[in-house]
């Protein structure tokens, strides 16, 4: 009994107790590495809220009671044409009426119009969420010191006129329209291009390529160094090919649009596309090597090609995979920054995009420009905006989930 | 491929040899398989059984190292020679696998599906309906077609891979331990139903069970390891009650009745 011994009977209670304790303290460290996440996540989303909405010190140059005795937001659309026409000087109302004819424009427009140019808001100050609610008093006093002629009011700086105003120079009046629009566009096609590209790529090297051979291995290996490169490198990259090399093409010229150069959302949008290659690929190779083999074998013993194997069995099983990782890789593009600031997307921009060909903006670069104004207000509508992003990023990913519930199959 | 009539023969190998890449995992093996007959493939485990009856159906052919050397006939043609294609060999010559492995669709789809694939123009209700009967299977289905196969049990599941391969008409069945992962009832079931299929097809399957191989087969080939390289070869080949009462080699006689392996 020398050479095989475990504690005795007296020891074996302090051994289970010391194998309890170190349990407990590796435990804890765990959860203390779940309570850091946390925190870390709800830092960030109480950063954001805290900005986006909030009490706003701010002056009128002319009374609204004083130019019509209803309220601003009744009016009708011939009232507030008739309200320009009287408070405006004649020059600019004519200057006005000759970028877009009056009656043509929305209710909303005129609306605008008339806050902006006889209203004119002015923002003194504005308060985070924070302070609006735990510290009123000192907000209050604050304002009534410094501003006296101010008018103090809570505002939600995310609105849904925020989500369909274009951009403006105004903090007040703008919105999210044409970056988000451009998010959309840049999104679509890069996934248009990506997916089919990089499912392509995964079946030919899951289900084609000899997985021995030393250049299959070399391209995997690339493959999967490539998903790390940062990504200001596809922005270098996007510039050269689709920016200068390919502008015939991602200006449009060579399809008779002539107003444009290479910085298109065409450019932006393939240069996300190469950026989420790696991605899709990977996903989807995992999403192709989930399917049994077992199957494969069932399709040939009948006798079937390696084709048909792949598209009857290979695909529609691995399809849950592929679109989840497809829209994993969608949220990346949503997020990324850099490589649009270097095929350079345009940061004020008020017409909304219309095809492929035309300059656009993006939500992250309309954050990162508002928030790198000197205007207070500007960082309160970067929140909103921030939160228009979570937003969709949070829809995109929950689309994921769906997905895979719902297509998921048991083998 | 031309066919040779007048002969009892399914399919017959001369010298065959199989590699994985430098080792040989199955030596020389000369089998004359009977037409219309089950042969019964047994031994221990790793001497080769499975990988012989996958070179039969080239399915071999997908690990990537693996090559042969030798004949395997098919009607006096060699299976292996440059202009075979190893589709038209899978059609010719049915597999049923170890584990039910139906497809992830309808039990009507996982039928249709092969036929359909193999160019079949005739009607496919009919078709379905005949394999499904040919497999002993159809009574229990034919009220749940376009459910999904997966509810089916194990046993189910295994016959409903056989009437699958006879959807799609072949010559020869092979069956690599195809009760294995079943309950005995179930596995008297698909016993019961290889004597059926065996009035119009010739069956060759793998089993580790003796009795099995006694029961349903006709004849019987007993594969060892052999000779310095441990390579999986064909020690006795016989009808099956021969193999069982009286074998010539001593090995066989200590494996069937349990002595050895």
């Amino acid at each position: 009994m020398t050479k095989f011994s475990y504690p005795s009977k007296d020891d074996l209670q302090r051994f289970v107790d010391a194998r309890y304790r170190t349990g407990w303290v590796w435990q804890v460290i765990f959860l203390s590495a779940l309570l850091i996440a946390i925190f870390s996540l709800s830092a960030l989303v109480f950063d954001v809220v805290d900005g986006a909405f909030g009490y706003v010190a701010y002056e009128f140059k002319k009374d609204p009671y004083s130019i019509t005795d209803k309220d601003l937001d009744d009016l009708n659309k011939e009232e507030l044409i008739s309200l320009l026409q009287e408070n405006l000087s004649r020059g600019a109302y004519n200057k006005l009426n000759e970028e877009m004819v009056m009656e043509r424009r929305s209710e909303g427009e005129l609306y605008n119009l008339v806050i902006e140019r006889i209203v004119q808001v002015k923002t003194l100050k504005t308060f985070t969420l924070f302070d609006s609610i735990f510290k009123k008093e000192e907000v209050e006093a604050k304002v009534a010191a410094d501003y006296p002629e101010a008018r103090l009011e809570f505002r939600s700086w995310l609105t849904p006129a925020f989500l369909t105003s274009p951009m403006s120079s105004r903090a007040e009046f703008a919105g999210v329209r044409t970056a988000l629009l451009g998010t959309l566009w840049l999104v679509t096609i890069a996934i248009s291009f990506a997916m089919p590209v990089g499912v392509g790529a995964a079946v030919y090297l899951q289900e084609y390529a000899s997985k021995k051979s030393l250049v299959f291995k070399i391209i995997q290996t690339n493959i999967n160094n490539l998903a790390g490169v940062p990504s200001i490198v596809y922005g270098m990259l996007g510039l050269a090919i689709f920016v200068r090399a390919m502008e015939a093409f991602t200006s449009g010229a060579i399809f008779g649009v002539t107003d444009s150069n290479g910085r298109t959302v065409l450019s932006a949008g393939l240069t996300m596309g190469i950026l989420v290659l790696p991605l899709v690929i990977i996903n989807a190779q995992e999403a192709i090597k989930a399917v049994p083999d077992s199957i494969r074998q069932a399709a040939y013993g009948v006798g079937a090609t390696r084709w048909q194997t792949v598209w009857s069995h290979v695909l529609p099983n691995a399809l849950p995979g592929i679109l989840t990782g497809s829209i994993l890789a969608m949220s990346r593009a949503v997020g990324e920054t850099a490589p649009l600031i270097i095929v350079g997307a345009s940061t004020f921009i008020t017409v909304d995009p219309s095809s492929p060909f035309t300059k656009f903006t993006a939500l992250p670069i309309q954050i990162y420009q508002w928030t790198s104004r000197a205007q207070p207000e500007f960082h309160r509508i970067a929140a909103a905006a921030i939160m228009v992003l979570l937003g969709l990023l949070l829809t995109l990913n929950a689309t994921a989930i769906f997905l895979r519930n719902r297509f998921q199959r048991r083998y | 491929m031309e066919t040779e009539n007048n002969t009892q023969h399914a399919i017959e190998t001369r010298d065959l040899s199989i590699y994985y890449g430098a080792f040989e995992a199955v030596t020389d093996v000369n089998l004359t398989i009977e037409k219309q007959k089950i042969t019964a493939i047994i031994g221990p485990s790793g001497c080769g059984k499975s990988t012989l009856i996958r070179a039969f159906n080239r399915m071999n052919d997908f690990v990537p190292t693996s090559h042969v050397n030798g004949e395997i006939l098919l009607h006096g043609i060699n299976l292996y020679s440059k202009e075979i294609d190893p589709v038209e060999v899978r059609r010719r010559i049915g597999m049923v696998f170890q584990k039910p492995n139906p497809f992830p669709k309808s039990i009507y789809e996982n039928i249709a599906w092969g036929a359909r694939i193999n160019g079949y123009k005739g009607n496919m209700d009919e078709l379905v309906e005949q394999s499904l009967r040919a497999a002993a299977l159809w009574d229990e289905v034919k009220d749940k077609l376009k459910e999904s196969a997966y509810a089916l049990s194990g046993g189910q599941q295994q016959r409903l891979c056989i009437a699958r391969t006879i959807a799609i008409q072949p010559e020869i069945i092979l069956m690599d331990e195809p009760a294995s992962a079943l309950d005995p009832i179930s596995t008297l079931r698909i016993e019961e139903l290889m004597q059926e299929l065996k009035q119009n097809y010739t069956i060759i399957i793998v089993t580790h069970n003796m009795q099995q191989a006694a029961r349903v087969s006709d004849f019987t080939a007993m594969m060892m390891l052999h000779g310095e390289s441990r390579s999986g070869t064909v020690i006795e080949y016989d009808k099956t009650d021969i193999i069982f009462t009286r074998p010539n080699d001593k090995r066989t006689e200590d494996y069937v009745t349990g002595r050895f392996g």
